[in-house]
């Protein structure tokens, strides 16, 4: 098949609609009959990327490229950046507000799950610039488990 | 442990999902921070949450979450039900505290995520 490409917009502070990306990208998987842990890999890592971008960054893009072989998932916004992002990577660790964690978020597990259910990551943030994110996903790989 | 047996064990009313009542389950997961069921393998079990937000439902639809179950008597408002509809997740609200919602289950037979007893 040839590569299939979708982008979606995130908004900023959007907690009402934060998440439609990514089950729009789930369902867009399960209707190419992509394996189904495969899918929950693609679709967590999308979700926890969209809340981090509701969350702390700025205007933002999920898109999705999909192919034979892998699944691209890459988000990126023009937020104020991740200031330390080794220290972001860390279980645990987070900025969020007390009025985002009362919604459920700010574990500090955001960036840690998306490194451990996708195959490859790699985070780019700039301060004040924004930051960038490209997940990568093997078709023939078993995750998760 | 079927949808209805669970109905029952804790007294719960059910939302959406009449039509799966005789779904299975055997695992159960407790959490009001959504990275903790979504950092799990959470595929196909119970999901109490004492959080009555779209973000619980698309929680669940991402983690392949099999039922959610709204702990302390919180009824869900229509866009939530409508939300659990459309992504054919079984919803149900129990007067019962996450504590004895729990406890309930586990005297049921259910695991943790993990499989742990």
């Amino acid at each position: 098949m040839a590569a299939l490409r979708k982008t979606f917009r995130i908004n900023k502070k959007d907690f009402i609609h934060a998440g439609e990306a990514s089950i729009s990208v789930k369902n867009l998987l399960k209707s190419l009959h992509v394996d189904t842990k495969l899918i929950r890999c693609v679709s967590v890592c999308g979700y926890e990327g969209e809340m981090n971008v509701v969350m702390h960054g700025g205007e933002g893009i999920l898109s999705v490229e999909i192919d034979r072989e892998k699944v691209i998932l890459e988000i990126s916004d023009d937020g104020p950046g991740i200031e330390n992002i080794d220290l972001a990577m860390q279980e645990g660790f987070s900025t969020a507000t007390e009025e985002q964690r009362e919604m459920g978020f700010g574990a500090g597990m955001g960036l840690p799950n998306m490194k451990r259910n996708s195959d490859h990551m790699t985070v780019e943030s700039e301060k004040e610039k924004g930051t960038q994110i490209r997940m990568s996903f093997s078709m023939a790989d078993e995750k998760g488990e | 442990m079927k949808l209805s047996e669970i109905i029952d064990v804790l007294d719960a009313s059910i939302w959406v999902g009449e039509d799966q009542l005789d779904k299975e389950f055997s695992i159960a997961g407790a959490a009001d921070l959504m990275s903790d069921i979504l950092a799990k393998l959470a595929e196909g079990c119970i999901f109490m949450t004492g959080l009555v937000t779209v973000q619980s439902i698309r929680t669940a639809a991402v983690s392949g979450v099999g039922a959610v179950v709204f702990v302390r008597d919180k009824k869900p408002p229509p866009e939530i039900i409508e939300m659990a509809r459309e992504e054919e997740i079984p919803l149900l609200s129990t007067p019962c505290s996450m504590f004895v919602s729990c406890g309930r289950l586990h005297a049921s037979g259910l695991t943790g995520l993990d499989g742990s007893r």
